[in-house]
């Protein structure tokens, strides 16, 4: 079967540059909530939804901070897309993520998706795709913690950490204190394939190039 | 694992572990309002059953159906079949059409593995003669881990949602007796290659004349009495007693039978608090298991129906939905 199982992955050494420390993601962070505040007149029907793996993390510490400001619970989620991917025949079968939609669902609300990087769009249109079946929702934006340029498909995130440009040769890694041990934003040179080395295996690398 | 999926001895733990891992994912999409996801849209799936079935057969068309792969029903009866046409020239029929996957089901051992032979798509056996059926052990171990808390349910508190499922763990020192005709059971067999791959201790109980020659070489243990293997068991599988395949006298009279080795009311008392009767169906009531013990709170043969599309979901999904494998 083949199937690649992300834990597997070898964290290694994270070779190359670091461009993000743990306080700039923490004010970017910090930062987007607020904007995710206004944008939104307080959050009062928004829903955030992580795209495994390093989404996740992302949306909770929004939800987080949201939390903090407003004084009230932000319902946060998670939102796999391996079985909507446009790329699912150029590997081996990837093992899944999991999908929780907050108890009241999605039907009327405002949902951010988010992400860690940004890059062709396609992880973007798969999610797009997966939240067609699970419901309407009024309105969908889209969170990401670096964009890293090169879109393949028409996406324009809503909300940015930090806007990197990068050479299709680099990779950029995200990684996150609750996967990784450490929060940072890596830049390095792909060693060979763009699939190898990345920290999180082939199916949501981090830095994801998707 | 490879391109087939013929036998339950083939799969390693991790390649159990997955499918099942999997299939706790899918069972989420079953919640669902749409309980589709377009992954195998453009791929067709043939069910090929030479055998009849209901539950198998409907079980394999959902699941590929929820995957949006196309499905093509194919039924000895009313066929070329009928007529005199070979497995080789209907496989050869099938693999014209552009069957990605072949779902076969045939009296004779061994037809999967000839089949796999000859076609270029993916081969999913659903049952051959008495040899094996390797996805009801699949959702039957599905169940037993549901059924005992060990498969990747609800993140552990503090993990987060959504990250990585935990992933279940195995099935590691749970008692399972599967007990009855094993003879004739594809179905046993492929129980006790897996649970025992997955880490649990099966043993089979049955008359020695429904046991076959070579269960030495099998990786379970044996045993003729079936009250003293119940309060030692965590699952009780029941096996139907397949008259149709019974071409001599194995036991005196279905009564006798009954009454040494039917799961009764009085014989369910005697298993420990937690255990839980499975049977794979289709049931003869009154003979191997008592229709109040099927009807039953322990009783998970409702459930296995359901997790049967789930875990061939996940069959489908790891065997198709990526690249083909370089082999």
């Amino acid at each position: 079967m083949h199937a690649v199982d992300p834990a597997r992955g070898d964290p290694g050494a994270p070779a190359g540059k670091v461009v993000f420390e743990p306080d700039e993601i923490r004010r970017a962070l910090t930062r987007i909530a607020h904007e995710i505040l206004e944008r939104t007149d307080g959050a009062a029907d928004v829903v955030l939804l992580g795209i495994p793996t390093r989404g996740v993390p992302l949306a909770r510490r929004l939800a987080d901070r949201i939390e903090q400001v407003e004084g009230r619970p932000v319902p946060h989620g998670s939102l796999d897309i391996t079985m909507y991917r446009d790329d699912l025949r150029l590997r081996p079968a990837r093992a899944l993520g999991r999908t929780d939609v907050p108890p009241g669902g999605i039907d009327g609300m405002v949902v951010v998706l988010v992400d860690d990087v940004l890059y062709s769009g396609r992880s973007v249109r798969a999610a797009l795709d997966a939240l067609n079946d699970l419901g309407r929702p009024r309105a969908v934006q889209l969170a990401v913690l670096i964009d890293r340029g090169h879109r393949e498909l028409p996406v324009r995130p809503d909300y940015i950490g930090k806007n990197l440009p990068t050479s299709k040769q680099e990779v950029v890694r995200v990684l996150l204190a609750e996967v990784d041990g450490e929060d940072a934003v890596i830049l390095g040179r792909a060693a060979a394939r763009p699939e190898r080395g990345r920290p999180d295996g082939p199916r949501e690398p981090a830095g994801s190039d998707t | 694992m490879n391109r087939h999926l013929i036998s339950a001895a083939d799969l390693t733990r991790d390649d159990a572990l997955l499918i099942l891992d999997t299939a706790d994912e899918l069972a989420r999409v079953s919640d669902r309002p749409i309980k589709k996801l377009p992954t195998l849209r453009g791929r067709t799936v043939v069910n090929l059953f030479f055998e009849d079935s209901t539950r198998t057969r409907i079980s394999f068309e959902a699941a590929a159906k929820r995957l949006s792969a196309d499905v093509i029903n194919f039924s000895a009866k009313g066929s070329s079949v009928a007529k005199g046409e070979s497995l080789k020239d209907t496989a050869l029929t099938l693999e014209a059409m552009g069957a990605d996957a072949v779902v076969i089901r045939h009296s004779a051992s061994g037809a999967p593995q000839r089949l796999a032979g000859w076609v270029r798509g993916t081969v999913v056996n659903a049952g051959d003669g008495a040899h094996e059926h390797p996805t009801q052990a699949l959702l039957d171990a599905f169940t037993i881990r549901r059924k005992f808390g060990r498969s990747s349910g609800p993140a552990p508190e503090g993990r987060l949602p959504g990250s990585r499922p935990s992933g279940g763990t195995a099935l590691d020192g749970l008692r399972v007796t599967i007990v009855g005709d094993v003879l004739h059971s594809r179905v046993a067999r492929s129980n006790a290659w897996l649970l025992t791959t997955l880490g649990a201790e099966v043993t089979l109980v049955a008359p020695p004349t429904l046991l076959p020659v070579a269960v030495g070489t099998w990786p379970c243990s044996v045993s003729y009495d079936l009250d003293a293997a119940l309060p030692k068991s965590d699952v009780v599988m029941m096996l139907r007693v397949q008259q149709e395949r019974m071409t001599d006298a194995y036991f005196p009279s279905v009564r006798e039978y009954s009454r040494r080795y039917g799961l009764d009311a009085a014989r369910m008392a005697q298993l420990p608090e937690q255990a839980i009767v499975m049977h794979p169906g289709p049931m003869n009531r009154g003979v191997e298991i008592a229709a109040e013990v099927a009807d039953s709170a322990r009783s998970t043969i409702v459930e296995q129906v359901t997790n049967g599309v789930s875990v061939r979901m996940a069959v489908l999904y790891l065997l198709l939905g990526g690249a083909e494998a370089q082999s």
